[in-house]
């Protein structure tokens, strides 16, 4: 299934294209903001310059990680291919591992580019600034974006079209209250209960601690791993649900056809 | 639905009593009782709406039966339908291939998917059988619909099933070549001994292909039989005079 979503990109220029254009696009924003910042402020706000890069990078690590879930499943909706694979050997299992597995591909080549552009136009080097947690962080995030990932597209194969929209409106939903661009104490005080219950809330704030002291508080890694498999079980949960559901309600073979 | 083991251990590939589904106040399927035994082609017929898809999507494990037994390959559709899935294929005019994958490419993924040993000789064998080894580096998308029905048919019997679940396969096909599908289907039939359940709006082809024929109506079966009892007891001279007397009278005649 990999290859299935690998073959994709193969002659389809602006599908590969598309990959890396949007996060290139945001990284020149957001990077310009951070220098206005630096050069305006000079050192005290040089922390804040880079946050404000490194926050960007990690939420894009996030949103394609939903990102690679969700779009292959309704890639095979779109293409009328689903009920192909659902009267196939495929276990659902399989299916969702492999859209996670070419999921983390795609996210790992954007970061990848993403680090070296942000090195080359901004001097900012995301690896030597995060070193080691940059791969526990990372990973919490991929985690919590396949979460999302399993919400949003067990909410497609249960109401089909109707549901698309959320694919891409979901991770929009949690970005205000997840820390991302500022801390969690800038959120009126009624807010920082929901930030705190999203795995990614101390994924930023870590990142922000590391930045400023170098150091980690393992306690924020520890409550977004601890989240993560929480929410990771609950998404996948809700999946196996909203599968029976269509399955029941004859909205899966009708997946694609409708 | 509970998992049903066949009634005869020699030959039935489906058993299938009183399966029944209800969407709130509409019946798509009433008490369905349906057998299909190895080397057998049964057609399924009845007009849009009829409830055909209904049955076969239950047959796949595709959708939840409200009531009845359904057993495929001596297994449970909807608690083994990876098991069943390793031996029968499926096709249907509804569903299609990824278009934006090429034919080759089409072919090797679900080549993979269930397990073919020995893919690229079977995947060239099976697309010089349907003419369409031209077309192996043509994307899927571009494809004439006759093209496309064609690669959906080889990628149905790339794991040599012993049961085919057919809906409308040859419904975007010219003449000439639903007659050398339907020629291959006889052939792969006679050959391997496979089961083929089969629906269809082509009552010519149906009395050509078909062993046995369920004729199915706003949910319920009304007449069974092989193509010829069915015509004697509609005293029709073909079958689609008795589809469209069955559709146009609601005829009802003792099951054969």
């Amino acid at each position: 299934m990999v290859l299935r979503y690998v073959y994709l990109h193969k002659r389809s220029l602006p599908r590969s294209l598309e990959i890396v254009f949007w996060p290139v696009m945001e990284l020149f924003v957001w990077g310009f903001v951070a220098m206005h910042i630096r050069a305006s402020a000079g050192d005290a706000l040089a922390a804040m310059a880079s946050s404000l890069i490194n926050a960007m990078i990690f939420w894009d690590l996030l949103y394609r990680s939903q990102q690679g879930v969700s779009v292959s499943v309704v890639e095979d909706i779109w293409t009328q291919n689903i009920v192909n694979l659902l009267v196939s050997p495929l276990k659902i299992w399989e299916w969702m591992l492999a859209t996670f597995l070419y999921g983390t591909l795609k996210t790992l080549l954007i970061v990848v580019i993403l680090t070296a552009l942000a090195l080359a136009m901004y001097e900012f080097n995301l690896v030597s600034t995060l070193q080691f947690y940059l791969i526990p962080l990372g990973a919490c995030l991929l985690l919590f974006g396949w979460a999302l990932g399993l919400f949003t597209s067990a909410l497609v194969i249960r109401w089909g079209h109707a549901a698309e929209a959320l694919i891409w409106g979901v991770p929009f939903l949690i970005q205000p209250f997840s820390a991302i661009f500022y801390p969690v104490s800038a959120l009126p005080e009624w807010l920082r209960p929901l930030a705190l219950a999203l795995p990614s809330t101390y994924v930023f704030e870590g990142m922000r601690e590391v930045i400023r002291t170098g150091t980690m508080p393992l306690g924020h890694l520890a409550a977004a791993a601890v989240l993560d498999v929480v929410y990771f079980a609950l998404a996948a949960l809700f999946f196996a649900w909203m599968h029976r559901q269509a399955r029941r309600s004859g909205r899966l073979g009708r997946l694609g056809v409708d | 639905m509970k998992s049903m083991r066949p009634e005869n251990e020699s030959g039935d590939l489906i058993v299938a009593k009183k399966l029944t589904k209800k969407y709130s106040d509409v019946v798509a399927l009433d008490g369905l009782d349906l057998t299909l035994r190895r080397g057998e082609i049964v057609g399924l017929l009845g007009p849009n709406g009829a409830g055909k898809t209904t049955a076969i999507h239950m047959l796949v494990g595709l959708l939840e039966p409200t009531s009845g037994e359904a057993s495929v390959l001596g297994m449970s559709p909807l608690r083994q339908r990876h098991e069943i899935a390793k031996r029968s294929n499926f096709s249907s005019a509804y569903v299609q291939l990824p278009s934006n994958l090429t034919v080759g490419e089409n072919m090797r993924i679900y080549a993979m998917l269930y397990g073919v040993r020995d893919a690229k000789k079977k995947i060239a064998e099976l697309l010089e059988l349907f003419e369409i080894a031209d077309l192996t580096k043509r994307a899927t998308g571009k494809l004439s619909s006759g093209e496309k029905t064609r690669v959906n048919l080889a990628k149905c019997l790339l794991n040599d099933p012993e049961l085919l679940l057919l809906d409308e396969p040859t419904a975007s096909l010219d003449p000439e070549m639903a007659d050398t599908v339907r020629k291959t289907l006889r052939g792969i039939q006679r050959d391997k001994g496979i089961g083929i359940l089969y629906t269809s709006h082509n009552m010519p082809e149906v009395e050509e292909l078909c062993n046995r024929i369920l004729f199915i109506h706003e949910g319920r079966l009304v007449t069974q039989g092989t193509p010829v009892e069915v015509m004697k007891n509609f005293q029709s001279g073909n079958l689609e005079q008795v589809f469209i007397k069955i559709v146009r009278r609601g005829d009802f005649v003792v099951k054969a």
